[in-house]
């Protein structure tokens, strides 16, 4: 990832900048929790990459992704694959995003890092774990004042995948 | 230390005589996915027996004492390259109380030593050593007759074929190209021509099935076409494609070869009876399907199974292997592996990752795949008794349909040959 410049902010920059980016992760999550996935592109930028990637890969050096976005192009085709040609049982998942921190800004990019885990109910089974892991964002500040993600690298723990992670992290 | 391979014609199964496997063709009975004295003789028979198994890449290891786990059938063994740079594969077990040792994915050592008692291993799997050995102050010990050699770590038979690396608990086998038979030794070499690879990584995948399921869903190309609504809707792979299935002498391997159109499958006749065809989709971003020509082959897919645990995918650019490992009737892991070549452009190696998202548990028809596994072992294992059909197409005719089962059928002729079944 691309590091912004480091911190030349002031604490409470950072503190308003933090207070935003748990905002955006609010978002984030409850448009995916909601469902509705062909509005999950809206929350990066159009030349945004999107990588979900196992912590083994990640320390290995070895870049393959569970999932791969480069452009919006790509968030689109994601998106409507999941909605319109793949095949899933139905399932609830849940979000739950902590520990942000900010990590840099230089004006227009803020780096910052946050844990996260998912929930995957299915039908007639009990709630499960489907993934833990870290998220390393990038955001871009927009010119109304708010982020868009021009980076998100979710590097999950959980690197034995249990069947199948169907919508994004 | 070598395990007694099972010959080929085993011995009719006399312990398992309530199990009688249906007279009808292509009927596949259900209890070879639920039981567990079936599960066991598998691992008997199939993955401790005369096979050849996947167990992983050399590129895994390209330096003296680098090592990987690694699994044949349930059993974990670690494959490493020893410090004559011979790969060597041996059960990742202490031969003293039985530990399972190594419990990295990967690393580098001169030497394995079990943590509890540090009985220690060379990188060629002998006992080197074992700590108090002759007791202190002349107390305790170990008795005047106890041989290092006798320890050793049970070592299998290995073999080395354009990179990819296999082995045996049978030390008695036929060379891997013979294993393979012609035709499939000709789709193997065609990725694996010894040309230096280079890994981009790995996905480790639990599936909620019957491990068999997985070698049935890579010899039935009639799925393709139904299931995955990505291949037909973007024009990959419809039932009109010039297609083959080819397969070894005993029916134990297949490949299952695909030439994609140009452009898209609009005019399609047997798209009338694919529900999920979308006619209207396109990508926003088609280049993730570009197919850059990189080998000497007229088909632009090649789905190959080598028996018992290995799925050789050439889809576009995309090379992948999927290690099937059971773990108990009802469910396996599968170790997906994606590579390219040491001398891919830079352009080539992102085409590949970027393609890649098509496979893998989170990919556009490895969800679908996973998913339907899972739903046949649901329903296999919570319903009364009742066989499968896998009726479609004939045995002998030629080998340009997809519409048929014929490599599910000839895959279980040989398994109820070696399972005596
Ligand atoms: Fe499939």
């Amino acid at each position: 990832m691309q590091a912004a410049a480091p911190n030349v902010a002031d604490k409470a920059t950072l503190r308003e900048l933090r207070a935003a980016i748990e905002d955006f992760h609010c978002d984030y999550a409850a448009e995916l929790d909601r469902g509705d996935i062909e509005k999950w592109p809206n929350f990066f930028t159009d030349d945004a990459l999107y990588r979900v990637i196992a912590r083994d890969n990640h320390e290995a050096g070895m870049p393959l992704c569970l999932m791969l976005c480069q452009g919006m192009g790509m968030f689109k085709d994601r998106a409507y694959a999941i909605k319109h040609t793949e095949m899933y049982a139905p399932r609830y998942v849940q979000h739950h995003v902590s520990l942000v921190r900010v990590t840099g800004f230089d004006g227009t990019h803020a780096t910052a890092e946050a844990n996260y885990t998912i929930l995957e109910t299915l039908v007639d089974e009990p709630t499960k774990l489907l993934q833990a892991g870290r998220y390393m964002d990038k955001f871009r500040l927009q010119p109304d004042g708010s982020l868009l993600l021009a980076e998100r690298h979710c590097i999950f723990d959980s690197v034995i995948v249990s069947n199948c992670v169907v919508f994004p992290v | 230390m070598t395990v007694q391979a099972i010959p080929q014609n085993a011995a009719p199964n006399h312990e398992l005589p309530d199990l009688i496997w249906p007279e009808k063709s292509g009927d596949i009975p259900d209890w070879i996915y639920t039981d567990p004295r079936v599960y066991e003789l598998e691992q008997k028979r199939i993955f401790q027996g005369a096979t050849w198994n996947y167990v992983g890449l050399e590129v895994e290891i390209p330096k003296r004492g680098d090592f990987i786990r690694s699994y044949v059938g349930s059993v974990p063994v670690i494959v490493v390259r020893d410090l004559r740079e011979q790969v060597r594969v041996f059960e990742n077990r202490c031969a003293h109380r039985g530990a399972e040792f190594c419990k990295s994915y990967r690393g580098n050592s001169r030497s394995f030593v079990c943590p509890y008692h540090h009985w220690t291993y060379d990188l060629t799997g002998k006992l080197a050593g074992v700590p108090f050995r002759n007791g202190v102050d002349g107390k305790g010990g170990y008795p005047e007759d106890f041989n290092l050699s006798d320890h050793n770590l049970r070592s299998l038979n290995v073999t080395v074929l354009g990179g990819a690396i296999f082995a045996s608990f049978s030390q008695d086998m036929p060379s891997l190209e013979d294993y393979l038979g012609p035709e499939l030794y000709g789709e193997f070499t065609t990725i694996f021509s010894g040309r230096k690879l280079k890994m981009l990584g790995i996905h480790r995948n639990v599936l909620q099935g019957n491990w068999k399921l997985y070698q049935e869903n890579l010899k039935d190309p009639y799925h393709a076409t139904l299931l995955h609504t990505y291949l037909t809707t973007f024009g990959l792979f419809v039932a009109g494609n010039k297609t083959g299935i080819v397969a070894d002498k005993d029916g134990r391997h297949s490949a299952l070869l695909n030439a994609k159109p140009e452009g898209r499958p609009d005019n399609d006749a047997s798209k009338a009876e694919i529900r999920s065809f979308k006619a209207a989709m396109q990508l926003a971003d088609p280049s993730i399907l570009e197919f850059n020509k990189e080998f000497d082959s007229p088909w632009t897919s090649s789905a190959i199974t080598i028996w018992p645990n290995l799925i050789l995918i050439r889809q576009l650019n995309i090379l992948s292997l999927r290690m099937i490992v059971p773990q108990g009737p009802n469910e396996f892991m599968l170790v997906w592996t994606a590579f390219g070549y040491e001398d891919d452009s830079p352009e080539l190696e992102q085409h590949r990752l970027r393609q890649n998202n098509i496979f893998g548990p989170g990919g556009f028809l490895g969800i679908d795949d996973n998913e339907a596994l899972r739903f046949v072992q649901d329903g296999i294992k919570r319903s009364l008794p009742r066989h499968g059909v896998a009726s479609l197409g004939k045995d002998v005719e030629p080998m340009d349909t997809v519409i048929t089962d014929r490599a599910i059928r000839s895959m279980y002729k040989h398994y109820r040959e070696v399972m005596g079944l």
